[in-house]
């Protein structure tokens, strides 16, 4: 079983991101996954919406792979999601194209895990402040799975970034290769502990 | 006389396009080919041409001239003066080293007269300029660590001639057979007065280089009249070596130092450009004058001397030459490579023995035996080499090889990207680039401009780009992005072509004036142009929209759509107008395009293609619910 994995990338300064450039350099080369560079793509915000549209149609599992900025996603992104998820195409009474899709998140944060808590400098949990997007992918008939955090890239040093980046290669090959046990997944917060029972 | 004069340049064009190529073909270097031209049409095979190659030499001789103007040129005065020690320390050492053991070994086995060996001796340590800087240009090796040894002995025997000269004449015992010996202007005065006219005259044309060459330049460069610029390049060439010579100087040392103090100038390689062809036809004339020039019958006379005497001098020749790059820590295939290149007498060989002879140091015949000697000598060098690179190199292991590629990229300080066109257009793309440490070399025919522009701190020459010579020179082989954006249309797009015939593997960004333009490169296959009114024009529009009420997000997002849109329809145009080529450049068809796409315009519902933000049918879809 095959999955087609769609990735869409927005990050506006990916030439200095160490943690990005770590992930990103571990995608699995592969007809089944696609690498999508938003702020590469539509530098000037001019989203392509039919062309992006016909994208998320040739996929079965979304990812939205961004860093958390001011607890949201770049603006590209938001951009994106603003211009994309069309009323009568993707929600609504008539917008069923991406009913059944899975839509994961992959974002990385400066701060460390300790912070994102009721009692650490961020106050809430990264599924807290995630929630507008998991809203958005239910509203769109999608599957929102637990997302990939890699937490603390400020301070992450080279053995760190290897194992997000071997983990991360690792997690799209599972997704590309095997079908996800949702009922399983349910369990977890995060997918990199789900990710960790599968594979090692 | 007209006749025998064309009848003469035909056989010599004719020997040339003949021998070269089959040479090439061989695989033998091009100066082989042009030697064999003038043994094949020389007094002992055909018979074309008779005793006179002598005198085409002379003539000839101006190519080697040139050369050195073209060598200095390349060599900026910064990178000679750091190769002074080179110069002086390897020169002196291969000259005083190779004349010594050539007289020594002489005295004992010959028995000339000791002048007759001093003259010979000198005569041959002589390399020739002519075929190794040739060669080493044909194999590419002139920026290797070889090379530059080769230069550096090279121009020290250049500099060398001239005490040679002058010591000649203290060997003489008197009776002088030809009274005119000295042909310099100065040799009369006192010594005392000599040597500051010498340096005066190179002071001279450093300053006069600087103050009044380029100044001069720059009005010729103005009347934009392509062969009143040759003209001057010429007149410079020439006029330097006369002025070296009416004091007694070497005319190539001259022309070298001429070549030297314009190598910094924007006029660079413009004067490359234009001398180089003249420079490739007169060294070829040479060496089929040195072909020609090989005397058989005096070889034939004494077969067995002749070539043991040059199996003999070149082998020792060789051998110091080994020596003096062991001691300067040449690796071992660059040092065998130096060595064999060097190891032939040459044309200043002919121009001692000829001098001496003169000066009755030693008998005509010996010193026609000595020039077959050092004639033969120049045949034996391409041969040498090719047996140096298909035998003896591929010993030596591929690291050195590795080591000599990296130091070629550190020496090249060419940019990746060359720009073609500085004027508006060109200027603000450059600028952009430069603000963003992207350095580029930019190429532009508006003498004033590159002046300005190279105080700035631009790097800037000045020249045609449609000149093949000019693009190669600004490194179009290695850069990797080439940037058209010449202000005239025409030239613009003819440069585009030549730049995609001769460097396929060049990235082109196309500055269009209009539609037309862009027609036209996309026919190339140029599909990174740029019209240069679409975006500004598009700019206007998408002001005026908000000038009439439209919010500004909103008339640019109509900008961006807008300007995405009509590229499209310039591709799909482009193809359509290749169908009616006949038609294509007529005004009636420009209208008919226009036509075409305002229809279009009206047909694509420009702006309604998304409805983002827009909440009209969410509401409707709410209201329907209750």
């Amino acid at each position: 079983m095959t999955n087609k994995i769609l990735i869409i990338f927005a990050h506006p300064l990916f030439e200095k991101s160490n943690a990005n450039d770590a992930l990103v350099k571990n995608i699995p080369v592969s007809d089944n996954i696609t690498f999508h560079d938003l702020y590469q793509e539509y530098p000037e915000f001019d989203v392509d919406v039919k062309r992006e549209q016909e994208l998320l149609t040739q996929h079965d599992i979304i990812i939205w792979h961004h860093p958390m900025y001011w607890y949201s996603c770049p603006p590209l992104l938001k951009q994106w999601i603003d211009l994309v998820l069309e009323h009568g195409w993707a929600y609504g009474r008539e917008g069923f194209a991406l009913k059944g899709k899975l839509l994961l998140q992959s974002i990385t944060t400066g701060g460390k895990k300790e912070n994102y808590c009721p009692t650490g400098k961020d106050g809430f949990t990264i599924l807290q402040l995630m929630e507008p997007f998991c809203q958005t992918a239910k509203v769109c008939n999608m599957k929102y799975l637990p997302p990939f955090v890699v937490y603390g890239t400020h301070s992450m040093d080279a053995d760190g970034l290897t194992k997000y980046g071997t983990m991360y290669g690792q997690m799209l090959q599972h997704l590309e290769q095997k079908d996800l046990d949702l009922a399983e997944l349910s369990n977890f917060s995060y997918f990199n502990d789900y990710i960790q029972t599968k594979i090692t | 006389m007209a006749d025998g004069f064309f009848f003469q340049a035909i056989i010599y064009l004719l020997a040339a396009v003949i021998c070269v190529p089959i040479a090439k073909k061989l695989g033998l270097s091009s100066i082989l080919g042009y030697l064999f031209a003038g043994i094949i049409i020389g007094p002992y095979v055909l018979g074309l041409i008779g005793q006179e190659g002598q005198d085409i030499m002379h003539f000839a001789e101006f190519g080697v001239v040139m050369m050195l103007f073209l060598i200095g040129l390349e060599l900026d005065p910064f990178k000679f003066w750091r190769m002074r020690r080179v110069i002086f320390g390897m020169g002196m050492l291969q000259l005083v080293g190779t004349a010594g053991i050539l007289f020594i070994a002489c005295s004992i086995v010959l028995r000339w007269e000791w002048q007759a060996t001093v003259a010979i001796s000198l005569a041959l340590t002589l390399s020739s300029t002519a075929i190794v800087m040739q060669t080493l240009k044909e194999k590419g090796l002139t920026k290797t660590s070889m090379g530059r040894s080769s230069f550096a002995v090279l121009l020290f025997q250049d500099i060398a001639v001239i005490p040679i000269l002058a010591i000649l004449p203290l060997l003489a015992d008197g009776h002088i057979n030809n009274s005119n010996v000295n042909h310099s202007l100065i040799s009369d005065l006192p010594g005392w007065l000599q040597t500051p006219i010498v340096f005066g005259t190179i002071g001279a044309v450093y300053v006069g280089g600087r103050y009044a060459i380029i100044p001069l330049l720059h009005v010729v460069a103005k009347t934009r009249l392509q062969e009143l610029f040759t003209a001057s390049a010429l007149l410079l060439v020439m006029g330097v070596s006369y002025m070296m010579q009416l004091v007694g100087l070497s005319p190539a040392l001259g022309a070298f130092i001429a070549g030297l103090v314009l190598a910094n100038s924007e006029f660079r390689h413009e004067l490359e450009g234009d001398i180089a062809p003249f420079k490739g036809l007169l060294l070829g004339l040479f060496f089929i004058g040195v072909g020609a020039s090989i005397n058989f019958a005096i070889i034939m006379a004494d077969p067995a001397f002749i070539l043991i005497f040059s199996t003999i001098f070149n082998t020792i020749k060789f051998f110091v030459l080994l020596l003096v790059g062991k001691i300067y820590k040449k690796s071992s295939d660059q040092n065998l490579l130096f060595a064999f290149a060097l190891s032939q007498a040459g044309e200043f060989g002919f121009v001692i023995l000829g001098f001496a002879v003169q000066l009755n140091l030693l008998p005509t015949v010996l010193s026609n035996q000595m020039m077959a000697v050092i004639a033969i000598s120049m045949v034996g060098t391409p041969f040498l080499l090719l047996i140096n690179e298909k035998w003896i190199d591929p010993f030596f292991g591929v690291k050195e090889r590795q080591a000599r590629n990296k130091y070629d990229t550190i020496e090249d300080d060419k940019n990746d990207v060359v720009i073609a066109g500085f004027g508006n257009f060109g200027s603000t793309i450059g600028r952009l680039l430069k603000a963003n440490h992207i350095p580029a070399t930019v190429l532009d025919m508006d003498s004033d401009r590159v002046d300005s522009l190279r105080k700035m701190g631009f790097k800037v020459y000045y020249g045609d780009a449609l000149r093949l010579e000019l693009l190669k020179a600004a490194g179009c082989e290695n850069a990797k992005i080439f940037i058209a954006a010449i202000d005239n249309p025409r030239v613009n797009l003819q440069v585009v072509e030549i730049v995609k015939k001769h460097f396929p593997h060049l990235k082109i960004f196309a500055r269009a004036r209009n539609r037309n333009d862009a027609f036209e490169l996309v026919d190339m296959g140029v599909n990174d142009f740029y019209r240069e009114n679409l975006y500004s024009a598009v700019h206007l529009g998408v002001d005026a929209l908000v000038e009439m009420g439209q919010r500004r997000y909103t008339a640019t997002r109509q900008g961006q759509r807008f300007i995405k849109y009509d590229e499209a329809a310039t591709f799909r145009l482009a193809e359509k107008k290749h169908d009616k080529k006949a038609l294509m450049l007529s005004t009636m068809h420009e209208i008919e395009i226009q036509e075409e796409l305002i229809k279009n315009d009206l047909y694509s519902q420009l702006g309604a293609q998304d409805h983002a933000w827009e909440s009209e049918d969410i509401r409707k879809e709410q209201q329907d619910e209750f």
